[in-house]
């Protein structure tokens, strides 16, 4: 077993807001990860059989596109899924090597993998299908919030953010300190209601997902019909132009 | 939870099993965090930038490179089209890049076509090879030289080097595309979608989007939807599949294919009752008020009436008389048939305009049964449409002066935006669909105000935009007189022979298909297989995967491209020369490969010469530069055309003297004059590079472009930002700039002139007449209104047969997937079923994962199926070129690509079957735009014993000599020295 650092009242608490409502399902976030993490801190994100029948990679972000409900009621959601670095993960806890672990400063959820043995109880544990294990390297690995650009003295500012979050066309992938209420990222989902996945499970996630707006519905005056601007028929409604002249 | 629940329909993505539990471990835990981590790594030891080609966006990047491999592609945020924003496709660039079907060293066939049997021939063999075929043709009959460059983004050079050539026989994919889109919109307002126009993210308040997949402009389309959605603004996806964006909206139509032109019209008949239309806008800026000729039965009847110098006239009510349609400050009427000086009769396209589409023909009630979209849908629809245009408009605080002169304080616009693309345009009925959508938006001001469509720079053009196509006349040793490709005003700009002959191969700007604006490469392999209307000895392809996924019939297309003439035993298409970068499935059927490289190994433009990359904002216009050098013997395509043409002496690639006049095609990019001042790029023109648009040619133009990040833009001043079909500083702006040729008032047409010169022509006026065979066709569909009339295949006979319509779409992440043979994207969409409405398919007794048939009348396939709920109940659908030939792309031979995934081009066809008018194309009978989705079937459940790999499962390809196995682990690390 594991031990996860002691909770900190006003801890930083990085993580990922997601936005069910503008997700188009596009997997540019999925793929861009997948660039940025295959030559970054968990190198190589293998492939096996990459040209093969069953091709089968490492992805720390997968995109799945589903409907629910039925009839009119139904609607496709597309749903972006990675590490949620949860508080209380259990997949920290149940690593008995300690390769699994949370990291005090930021909350971000990390395995180390000279002390990874592969046995994968992390993600056994982990009810968000979050870990990917490398049967090439023998090892468990994860989304790591692209700890090697969030804080990248080498980037310009703007730039140190996760590369799901940089790369998103539709902006429905925001980055911030979830432990701090006033961030960008804390306002958003005070706004916008965001929720927890599967918070009966306990594991407190930070990231958080925004629920698809409600639709835009118009409520506007019904245009007037023939019999009630008095023109019957096609005729009689051309003769309402005949005396319209505007100016050039 | 709003989520986890209930999801059973898996649209795509990565999905794998959890892996096993291995034995548990009982040590004591180690104190966490010791883990040492670089938290400030390099990104790589060098950077450049350049221009996406993973698809036709054309997004800038940045591309960070290590020990001169490629750590990481970025999207660029100075750059116009995407700032800074990258897609699926664009990020997995690194694996097109190192792709193991990349192609290595030009191959000449030895064995038979299709068996894959080739030698490797250095390329002084390949040019000597080329040139002594083409040398051949351009010597005797330059006719038989046709040139088709597919996915092109060079086709304003590849344009001109056939020019060069001599021969009419050029074009690129548009016509199998979205030429309808193109041309309903050039003749309509000057502009369209896609590439021509975008909507007003900013200030839009309602958003209609028809027949949009997650396609074209694909990252401004998102980042777009997402700004309308934070501001609250309407958004209606039109659309008989709900995927990808239609996910996002606000309400989805599930439309039947093939209608949305018929919605269009009774939206606006819905307006036109109401009277919700827009006169100050029609009287100024669109021909609502011109006078056609009423004269039924003379060579006169559907043109506009003109006055001696030639200038369309109105009615002035004022004067009681005729005037010159353009003076300002006239009151002009609406309605009313006038007497012209002459005697003749004429009316305002108003009243020709309200009196078609006030009939109930138009009405919500008769027309909802066909959309599938209920009668009260529409009325409410054109309700909220009418509301958000003409009680909410958007005041802009910016003056700007008219082309009249006149000074306006504000900009006020109708904030209603539409877009459109090939859900619209690949139906027999997509020209005159667009045509309406046009009309529509005119109808409601919607054309270039604020919260509208906005044109994008170099657009709005003049209606129509250009020079007719040229090419009829054709000489040995001789150039024609300029761009094969062009605009038809009337019959006379058609290339047809004085008894009514295409002089084009592919049948472009025929009777056939007068507006064939892109040319039609769809017919290409059938017509020189045919040897209709001519033979031709060479075909010449690039970037074109004729035998795949681009013909609509893969299976006939093989056939053609391997038959025999049995009188001579030679191929019925003689030479075959084919460049790609990758071993696609066309490779095997071409005699001469030359390998080209990929899109990072290369120089390249993005001209406004060709397919601009401009927003509403201002012209733009951006280079590719070479990031990599090959590690094979490939060369970049047009470099190859460079030495073709000098080889050849084509005029303009060899000087009076004889000598080569660009070295290559980087030298070509910025020294080429198209006319005096105007090149290829418009940036950093001038010998000081500081000339915006038109000067002279700068030797330090393309260090300006990557010092720049490898593009150029121009920002257009506020006060140019709108009405740009008639602001007066924008058009003289653009005249300076070099996007239109004066300065006038592009007047928007609701009625377009050139049609009705078709359709008189086809009553029996004129010199240049069609066939008797095509002018009953001619005379229906050259309507100078939009009309909309049911795709060909549902009015065929035997129709009852084929119950469902048939579409594709592309997925996101694949898009423009011509190259698509990608490790990462291949576990994204790697295989693709037939979508079927879930009420549907169960009453087919299919489930989930079930095999059936999708039979059409032209053939059968094999699929999988998936049920859904987000599909329109008569339409099946599935995702577009995911299906690969075993073999090809150096996939393995039993990938899931060809294994299970399939084309549904093996039930299409490009021909429909001959009736009274004779051979007919599956195409727009004005443009000949491929009819892809007007496709009908019906499907049947496959029999147990059946199911396990899709029909038809042609034999593997062979791949080339000296391609490398595919390797079965992927490793990929920058960051790490490859082991050796």
């Amino acid at each position: 077993m594991t031990s996860l650092p002691q909770p900190a009242k006003g801890a930083t608490k990085l993580g990922l807001v997601i936005d069910l409502d503008t997700c188009v399902g596009c997997h540019a976030c999925a793929v861009n990860c997948k660039e940025w993490n295959a030559s970054g801190h968990s190198a190589p994100m293998t492939d096996q059989d990459p040209y093969g029948s069953k091709p089968d990679g490492v992805w720390f972000n997968r995109v799945h596109s589903y409907e629910a409900g039925t009839g009119t009621q139904s609607r496709t959601v597309n749903f972006p899924r990675s590490c949620l670095h949860c508080e209380t993960p259990a997949c920290v806890t149940v690593c008995p090597t300690g390769a699994s672990y949370k990291r005090a400063e930021d909350g971000i959820v990390l395995v180390n993998a000279d002390a990874c043995i592969g046995c994968k109880l992390c993600s056994w544990a982990c009810p968000y299908g979050a870990r990917e294990y490398d049967s090439d390297a023998g090892v468990m690995k994860k989304c790591t919030l692209c700890i090697d650009r969030i804080y990248n003295q080498t980037l310009p500012e703007h730039e140190r953010t996760p590369a799901c979050v940089s790369t998103c066309p539709a902006s429905a992938r925001h980055f911030g300190d979830l432990g701090d209420p006033d961030s960008a990222v804390s306002r958003l989902v005070a706004e916008r209601g965001g929720f927890d996945l599967m918070p009966e499970m306990g594991y407190a996630p930070t990231n958080k997902y925004l629920p698809p707006r409600p639709r835009t519905e118009l409520s506007p005056p019904p245009l007037p019909r023939p019999a009630e601007t008095g023109a019957e028929g096609v005729a009689g409604r051309l003769l309402a132009w005949v005396d319209r002249a505007l100016s050039r | 939870m709003p989520i986890a629940a209930g999801g059973r329909l898996t649209l795509g993505g990565v999905s794998r099993h959890r892996p096993g539990m291995s034995e548990t471990h009982s040590s004591p835990p180690p104190a966490p965090g010791q883990e040492k981590i670089n938290l400030s790594p390099e990104t790589g030891d060098r950077m450049a930038t350049t221009t996406c080609y993973m698809c036709a966006c054309r997004c800038g990047i940045r591309v960070h490179l290590k020990d001169g491999r490629i750590r990481y592609i970025e999207g660029n945020r100075d750059h116009p089209v995407n700032k800074g924003v990258l897609c699926a496709k664009g990020s997995a660039g690194i694996m097109n890049h190192y792709s193991p079907a990349r192609l290595s060293k030009p191959l000449l066939r030895v064995g038979e076509r299709g068996s894959g049997d080739y030698k490797e021939i250095e390329w002084e063999e390949a040019l000597a090879v080329a040139t002594g075929w083409l040398g051949q043709v351009r010597g005797t009959d330059p006719r038989k030289l046709a040139f088709f460059t597919g996915r092109d983004q060079s086709q304003s050079f590849t344009g001109w080097w056939a020019s060069a050539f001599g021969t009419p026989n050029f074009a690129a994919h548009g016509g199998f595309c979205s030429v309808n889109m193109a041309a309903g919109g050039l003749y309509s307002i000057g502009g369209s979608f896609w590439e021509f126009g975008e909507a007003d993210w900013e200030h839009a308040k309602y958003f209609l989007m028809l027949g949009v997949a997650e396609d074209h402009d694909s990252n401004p389309i998102k980042a777009g939807l997402a700004k309308l959605k934070a501001r609250g603004a309407k958004y209606v996806a039109v659309n008989p599949v709900k995927t990808g964006y239609a996910a996002v909206a606000d309400e989805w139509l599930g439309i039947r294919p093939g209608t949305d032109g018929l919605f269009i019209l009774a939206l606006v008949h819905v307006l036109l009752e109401a009277e919700r239309v827009d006169l100050d806008f029609l009287v100024r800026y669109t021909n609502a008020t011109h006078l056609v000729i009423r004269n039924p039965g003379g060579a006169d009847d559907g043109l506009f009436a003109r006055d001696a110098a030639g200038k369309v006239l109105a009615w002035d009510r004022d004067q009681n008389a005729a005037v010159d349609a353009a003076t300002p400050g006239t009151r002009q009427a609406f309605m009313g048939v006038v007497t012209l000086e002459d005697g003749r009769r004429a009316v305002p396209v108003f009243e020709l305009l309200a009196g078609r589409y006030l009939q109930p023909e138009y009405a919500p009630e008769s027309v909802a049964e066909r959309c599938g979209v209920p009668a009260a849908t529409i009325r409410r629809i054109a309700a909220e449409i009418a509301d958000v245009a003409f009680n909410q408009p958007v005041t802009l605080d910016q003056p700007w002066t008219d082309t009249a002169g006149r000074r306006h304080e504000t900009m006020v616009g109708r904030p209603v935006a539409i877009h459109a693309m090939r859900g619209i345009s690949a139906h027999s009925n997509g020209f005159h669909t667009c045509r309406a959508i046009h009309m529509l938006q005119m109808l409601l001001g919607a054309v270039d105000t604020p919260g509208s469509w906005r044109y994008k720079s170099p657009y709005p053009r003049p209606i129509p935009p250009g020079p007719p196509p040229a090419g009829k006349t054709v000489a040995p040793g001789q150039p024609i007189a300029g761009m094969a490709l062009g605009f038809p005003r009337g019959p006379e700009d058609l290339m047809v022979a004085a008894d009514g002959t295409p002089l084009r191969l592919d049948k472009a700007f025929s009777w056939e298909a007068p507006l064939g604006l892109h040319g039609m490469m769809h017919t290409v392999l059938a017509n020189a297989h045919a040897g209709d209307p001519y033979k031709i000895d060479v075909l010449f392809m690039y970037m074109a995967n004729m035998a795949w996924n681009s013909s609509m019939n893969p299976g006939e297309a093989t056939r053609m491209m391997t038959e025999k003439d049995p009188a001579t035993g030679e191929y019925r298409i003689p030479h075959i020369i084919y460049s790609d970068a990758f071993f696609s499935e066309t490779v095997a059927f071409a005699d001469l490969i030359l390998p080209d490289t990929t899109y990072l190994e290369r120089w390249d433009c993005i001209s406004l010469l060709d397919r601009p990359i401009g927003s509403a904002h201002g012209p733009a216009d951006a280079i590719r530069q070479p990031i990599l050098a090959p590690d094979r013997d490939v060369r970049p395509f047009q470099d190859v055309l460079i030495e073709l043409g000098t080889r050849l002496k084509l005029p303009g690639f060899v000087a009076a003297d004889g000598s080569r006049v660009y070295a290559d095609y980087k030298e070509y990019i910025w020294k080429h004059e198209r006319k005096p001042g105007t090149g290829p790029l418009a940036g950093f023109r001038g010998a000081d590079g500081a000339g915006d648009g038109v000067g002279a040619p700068n030797p330090g133009q393309l260090d300006a472009y990557v010092a720049n990040g490898c593009f150029w833009r121009y920002d257009l001043p506020h006060e140019q930002g709108y009405f740009k079909h008639a602001n007066k500083a924008y058009l003289e702006n653009a005249v300076r700039l070099g996007m239109v040729g004066t300065a006038d008032q592009i007047v928007l047409q609701l009625y377009s002139e050139p049609l009705a010169k078709f359709r008189l022509a086809a009553q029996g006026h004129g010199p240049v007449q069609p066939p008797d065979r095509l002018r009953a066709r001619t005379a229906r569909f050259a309507d100078p209104l939009p009309i909309w009339y049911p795709p060909f295949e549902e009015e065929m006979e035997g129709a009852a047969a084929y119950p469902l319509h048939a579409v594709t779409q592309r997925p996101a992440a694949m898009y423009h997937s011509w190259h698509s043979q990608n490790a990462w994207l291949r576990q994204i969409h790697g295989q693709n079923s037939l979508f079927i409405h879930r009420a549907t398919a169960e009453g087919l007794g299919l489930a989930d994962d079930d095999w059936a048939w999708v039979i059409s009348r032209n053939g059968r396939a094999r699929v999988q199926v998936r049920l859904m709920e987000g599909v329109n109940p008569g339409t099946v659908w599935t995702w577009n070129a995911i299906g690969k030939r075993s073999g090809a792309w150096n996939l393995a031979d039993d990938a899931a690509e060809s294994r299970v995934g399939f084309l549904l081009n093996h039930v299409l066809s490009e021909f429909l079957p001959p009736d009274d008018t004779g051979k007919r194309l599956n195409a727009d009978p004005m443009t000949g735009q491929a009819a892809w989705y007007d496709a009908r079937v019906r499907i049947e459940k496959a029999a147990p014993d059946e199911a396990s790999e899709t029909v038809p499962y042609p034999a593997a390809l062979r791949r080339p000599k000296g391609m490398a196995a595919a390797p079965s682990i992927l490793r990929y690390n920058a960051s790490k020295a490859p082991t050796p």
